[in-house]
């Protein structure tokens, strides 16, 4: 059902973890659909991302999109990393069966909700970097049954 | 472990090898055609009779009253359709419950659309239909009640004897979908009140593609697949005579090796049970405690997702099954899950577990020590769980 990329950063998930003090943290989907992602930036002052690590809650696609999405974005600018579009993470991972289509637009999403959290926090605008729909509020979904 | 450990027998199970030699002279032997009036014609209707009054035995039902199709799936097609289409000068109502497998739900929208009304029942925490509110669905309209013997599931097993008594008492027609109940526990249509039910063979050791409905005599019904005379002119087409044969043998070996196997069953499934739930946290069981099929077990991790836990089971050999979303090719969690009460991101965290006769304690022992650790690493990456012991942590101080 899986390329051997997907499978492969799936097992062995690249960047995943939290980031203390982030310089952004942006969280997107919900656990109705059955996928969460949160990524964590470190950005230098010449907006450089030095760190990034995610938490993913969701199906085998979820981590691996968020795990290549990390590596496309890390070392990149803030212009660079709004780039990384789902189309460049389904293609590094040589593609995803149609129906995981919506796992490599959560981590799209999830950065570009990173780098808004990220610009409110610093006062400043990021060209082209519209407010994120998706984004939730820490905790919210975590209820105890 | 040195093999696959396959705890999927719900979906479906290996046919045993006494199953499989019992059916191989059918194939190119005996293939004569049951309706052929040569010798050879008349061995394959000899066998497919012997194992229709094999099947009818186990019911305790009559041969004749033993119709075989291609599986559950057309037997529960089969039961609903042609009973609304054959007492629609009765009534135009139908009652099921909110849990049932997709065969009934999915030919109960079907029949919404040709006119017909539907009930689905409710059921409590524990996945146990809510007998009170299905005999106040009842109306003089009602022609027809189907309710699943036991859970697909979350294997819980519905009080099938008391819902026939109601079907009775109100002159309504009672079908179950026995599909996986049919060899698990012992079923007696008469006892029951059952009128019609569905069963599948290659959920007990049997082959694919080979399933009966059992129709009580004087049922009115009408032919599913029209053409030949077979099945008393019900259900026509050249019978499928290996198959028909294997599931004989299957039900068989089912039933004479069911106290037997079942006692087993319960056994490891209830050491899996307290292990799994007393060594990982914030886990629960879905489906009754106690009522529940012999070889099920169906947790929910919390925190987690069903998908990524069964790719890291496959890689250390274990076949389970799961209702999230991901693995049931829409945005929702099961049904059946989100029926008995849990909020959508503990449904997507489920994991099925269905043993066989097969199964031993030591590959339990392999499974719960899989199961834990990949549930811990899932948590690792898991934002609602960093989420949740934030919020712990956050009490604490």
């Amino acid at each position: 059902m899986y390329s051997e990329k997907v499978m492969d950063h799936f097992q062995n998930p690249r960047n995943v973890g939290e980031i203390e003090n982030a310089s952004g943290v942006g969280t997107v989907g919900n656990a109705k659909c059955g996928d969460i992602m949160r990524i964590y930036l470190d950005i230098n002052d010449d907006g450089i991302i030095q760190d990034v690590k995610f938490k993913t809650f969701g199906c085998g696609a979820a981590v691996a999109t968020s795990s290549m999405a990390t590596e496309m974005v890390k070392g990149k600018s803030v212009q660079e990393a709004l780039q990384v579009t789902n189309k460049a993470v389904m293609e590094a991972l040589d593609g995803l069966p149609p129906v995981k289509v919506h796992c490599s637009l959560l981590a799209e999403e999830a950065i570009h909700a990173a780098l808004w959290d990220y610009a409110e926090k610093k006062g400043i605008r990021i060209e082209g970097l519209a407010k994120p729909k998706s984004d939730i509020h820490e905790g919210e979904e975590a209820e105890e049954y | 472990m040195d093999h696959i450990i396959y705890l999927d027998n719900a979906a479906t199970t290996r046919t045993s090898q006494s199953v499989l030699e019992a059916m191989l002279p059918y194939f190119s032997e005996n293939y004569g055609n049951a309706s052929s009036i040569y010798s050879l014609g008349a061995k394959s209707k000899e066998a497919i009779n012997r194992s229709r009054e094999t099947i009818a035995a186990t019911l305790g039902a009559k041969p004749e009253e033993i119709y075989f199709t291609a599986g559950g799936s057309e037997s529960d097609n089969w039961a609903l359709k042609a009973t609304a289409e054959a007492y629609r000068t009765k009534g135009n109502h139908i009652i099921t419950s909110k849990i049932e497998h997709h065969a009934i739900l999915h030919t109960c929208e079907y029949l919404e659309k040709q006119g017909f009304e539907v009930s689905y029942i409710d059921v409590d925490e524990n996945g146990v239909i809510k007998l009170d509110q299905l005999e106040k669905a009842i109306r003089p309209e009602t022609i027809l009640i189907s309710v699943m013997f036991a859970n697909n599931e979350i294997g819980t097993i519905q009080p099938i004897k008391e819902i026939g008594e109601i079907a009775k008492k109100h002159d309504v027609l009672f079908h179950t979908d026995a599909v996986q109940a049919f060899g698990q526990v012992p079923i007696n249509v008469d006892e029951l009140h059952i009128d019609m039910l569905s069963s599948s063979g290659h959920k007990i050791c049997g082959p694919k593609g080979i399933g009966f409905l059992y129709i009580r005599k004087g049922v009115k019904i009408r032919s599913f697949v029209h053409g030949g005379a077979q099945e008393r002119k019900r259900r026509a087409g050249t019978e499928n005579v290996p198959g028909i044969v294997g599931y004989g043998k299957a039900a068989e070996e089912a039933v004479a090796t069911m106290p037997e196997r079942t006692a087993k069953e319960i056994e490891l499934r209830d050491y899996l049970i307290d292990r799994i739930l007393k060594e990982i946290p914030y886990t629960r069981l879905n489906g009754h405690r106690t009522k529940r099929l012999p070889n099920n077990a169906n947790f929910s991790f919390q925190f987690i997702e069903g998908e990524s836990l069964l790719i890291m089971l496959d890689m250390k050999g274990i076949c389970g099954s799961s209702g999230s979303a991901c693995t049931s090719g829409s945005l929702d969690p099961s049904h059946v899950l989100l029926a008995i009460g849990l909020p959508h991101e503990i449904a997507h965290g489920s994991l099925r577990l269905t043993l066989g006769a097969e199964t031993t304690k030591e590959e339990i022992d392999y499974v719960i020590e899989q199961v834990k650790e990949i549930v811990e690493r899932l948590r690792s990456m898991s934002p609602l769980y960093e989420d949740f012991v934030r919020k712990n942590q956050g009490i604490q101080k």
